[in-house]
């Protein structure tokens, strides 16, 4: 069995904007294993980035309710996230718990040179002096793969091309050797060949530091070469998690088949019609009462639009929140191997 | 398509920028390239490579350093006013960015009316209803049209974007990376709608982007660009499949595929490094540096593009001995 690092019960986040209350994430519930890569995959707005920022305790507190009918919690080695001090989050943040964000530009600071950005973290983390912790930022760079590393302690951000801030962000994330670090659309803003790079990169360092790694991107590619376990978000919600193998072959969820089905295959046809979504996603401030996925879904029924279906569970890994798996559902119609074990 | 007709012939076309004292950013050097009537011709490379700076000067948005662009025939480079309105009427371009290009102020009928009015085409009633028709080619509807852009998602914004484009029924349309800002669901829907389009109204396209496989997709022939230079020209099945060039090689080998068992078992080429600074490049090829089968000969020469096969265009030097 493996041990579980992580666990997010009954997570809801409601922003308080002017237009009203948006229920970014509606009662998420998911674990994370020592060492795995697990991936949130979901089209903008559907929730993986705020779910990601709750872990963290990012999330600007004023605006933000975090809970839910039955009291959410975060549990990191069996301690409950929500309940610490802002100063008990400062500790765990950034030395056990880290985050990588997609815009390497604006998430370094401008003004202050590369090492000691590096530094800052070490410092705040460990009782070393500021020389100590320079030399471990270098060593931190050299880890990281930035050629000439010395000279580019010195240097400021914007003297670095974006693969480089990438992999400078990546070394003041893991300068404190977390157990967790969170990336969230890690290599959006970047070219494959760097995209190719800097996942190589994270992942020998996953290795060499036995990190569990949270994966949080809407590019189903590099899904497939790095997550071993998906959860897809909608709306929200998680409505299906499995697996890689699971989700890509046996997917259950029309909506992860849907986005499954929009990205062209090398292999597919040229010019010929891929498969697109109708619609967009719901607005969030008037969350719909049953599947929010109903009204651009192709098997939607009626039951789906007034009442949330319950979470099916196919194996170990596999779940599913769809009607279309209760028993008296209809499955004429359905792809063959979508319907599976729960007959 | 049995005879081929020429639409866009590019000649050597150049654009530099100074950048400073002596200081020269070669951001295209040297394209040649062809685009047939009713084709879609894809433009791909990393960022940096020139390939918006190239769509943007074959649009005539940019003076050219050197070079010609023709289309039809004619040089846009060389036209008087009179003839560059007209140019602009057969010729649009499709931003990437949905949100900052389109006028905030304008309200949607407005934005996609512009073109119509700039041109004269319409008035009155039956621009109205050419709005509409627009709208619902694109698939928004009438609703929409006074509305302004900030009431929209990216996608329908992009649309926007598209309608506009089409508004004076050109011929031809740069997209330069139009679907880069969007969700993949919504991408789908937009190159649908691009391919659809492109069937109704035989429409060219200059396809620019750095999503690989979409560009695939939805291109005839593509081009690979680097630092400023076209590298390798093939039709795309060609490209994909049997690439020649060491840095196409190592390009198309590092799209992430979306299965986990062929991810697996792909053998990925890994590329050292990263683009070079396109300021004062040094002669010779400009991906010598970062080629694993450079020689000496390499950085003296640059290689122009030739037909290894039929309609099949490398520049590199060894690429015979390189092999597939």
């Amino acid at each position: 069995m493996d041990e579980k690092i992580l666990e997010v019960r009954n997570l809801s986040v409601s922003f308080h904007t002017y237009a009203g209350t948006s229920h970014a994430v509606r009662g998420v519930d998911f674990y994370l294993n020592k060492g795995e890569t697990l991936a949130i995959v979901g089209e903008s707005g559907c929730g993986k980035t705020v779910t990601s920022k709750a872990i963290m305790g990012l999330l600007p507190m004023e605006q933000t309710e975090i809970g839910g009918s039955e009291g959410a919690e975060i549990l990191f080695n069996g301690e409950d996230l929500l309940k610490k001090s802002e100063n008990e989050m400062t500790a765990i943040r950034g030395s056990k718990i880290s985050m990588i964000f997609q815009d390497p530009m604006t998430s370094l600071n401008p003004t202050m040179r590369i090492g000691e950005q590096i530094a800052e973290s070490i410092l705040i983390h460990n009782e070393i002096s500021k020389a100590d912790a320079l030399k471990k930022a270098l060593e931190m760079l050299e880890m990281v793969k930035i050629p000439n590393a010395a000279q580019r302690l010195k240097q400021y951000p914007f003297e670095f091309s974006g693969g480089m801030r990438q992999r400078a962000m990546i070394a003041v994330a893991l300068a404190c050797r977390p157990e967790i670090l969170i990336a969230d659309e890690p290599t959006t803003a970047l070219d494959v060949t760097i995209q190719a790079q800097i996942m190589d990169l994270i992942g020998e360092l996953q290795k060499e530091l036995n990190m569990a790694v949270i994966l949080v991107t809407h590019d189903l590619g590099v899904v497939a070469s790095v997550a071993d376990r998906i959860q897809v978000m909608y709306a929200g919600k998680i409505v299906e998690r499995g697996s890689v193998d699971e989700i890509f072959y046996q997917s259950t969820h029309p909506y992860t088949r849907a986005l499954l089905s929009s990205v062209p295959k090398i292999h597919t046809n040229n010019k010929e019609t891929l498969y697109s979504l109708k619609g967009t996603p719901p607005d969030l401030i008037h969350p719909p009462t049953g599947c929010a996925f109903a009204p651009r879904c192709e098997y939607g029924m009626r039951i789906c639009r007034n009442k949330y279906p319950e979470t099916v569970k196919f194996s170990e890994t596999q779940e599913c929140s769809c009607w279309l798996h209760h028993p008296k559902a209809d499955h004429s119609g359905l792809p063959e191997n979508m319907v599976r074990g729960n007959r | 398509m049995a005879e081929k007709q020429t639409l866009i012939e590019v000649r050597d076309l150049k654009k530099y920028f100074k950048v400073g004292k002596k200081q020269i950013l070669k951001a295209v050097d040297g394209v040649n390239f062809k685009i047939y009537k009713g084709e879609t011709l894809g433009l791909v490379g990393e960022s940096g490579c020139g390939k918006t700076t190239c769509g943007k000067t074959v649009m005539g948005l940019y003076p050219a350093t050197g070079g010609q662009v023709f289309f039809d025939g004619v040089d846009i480079h060389g036209l008087n006013k009179k003839e560059k309105k007209e140019f602009t009427r057969r010729a649009q371009i499709i931003f990437q960015d949905p949100y900052s290009s389109l006028n905030p102020r304008m309200t949607v009928a407005d934005i996609i009316g512009e073109g119509i009015d700039i041109h004269g085409l319409y008035k009155g009633e039956e621009r109205k209803e050419k709005i509409l028709e627009l709208l619902d080619l694109v698939g928004l509807n009438k609703e929409h049209s006074l509305r302004f852009p900030h009431e929209f998602s990216g996608g329908q914004r992009q649309r926007i974007g598209i309608a506009r484009a089409l508004a004076i029924e050109p011929e031809f349309i740069v997209c330069d990376e139009p679907i880069s800002a969007l969700d993949v669901s919504i991408q789908a829907q937009v190159v649908n709608l691009l391919i659809e389009l492109q069937e109704k109204k035989n429409l060219t396209y200059l396809f620019i982007a750095h999503d690989l496989s979409m560009v695939k997709h939805i291109s005839d022939r593509v081009g690979v660009m680097y630092l400023g230079n076209m590298v390798e020209f093939a039709t795309s099945d060609v490209l994909y499949d049997r690439p020649l060039h060491p840095y196409t090689k190592a390009l198309m080998s590092s799209i992430p595929i979306p299965d986990p068992k062929e991810e697996k078992q792909k053998r990925r080429i890994p590329l050292e490094g990263e683009i070079p600074s396109p300021i004062n490049p040094k002669p010779g090829c400009r991906f010598a540096a970062r080629c694993k089968y450079a020689t000496e000969a390499c950085t003296h020469e640059t290689p122009g593009l030739r037909e290894v096969e039929p309609e099949h265009f490398v520049a590199c030097h060894r690429v015979e001995e390189i092999g597939e």
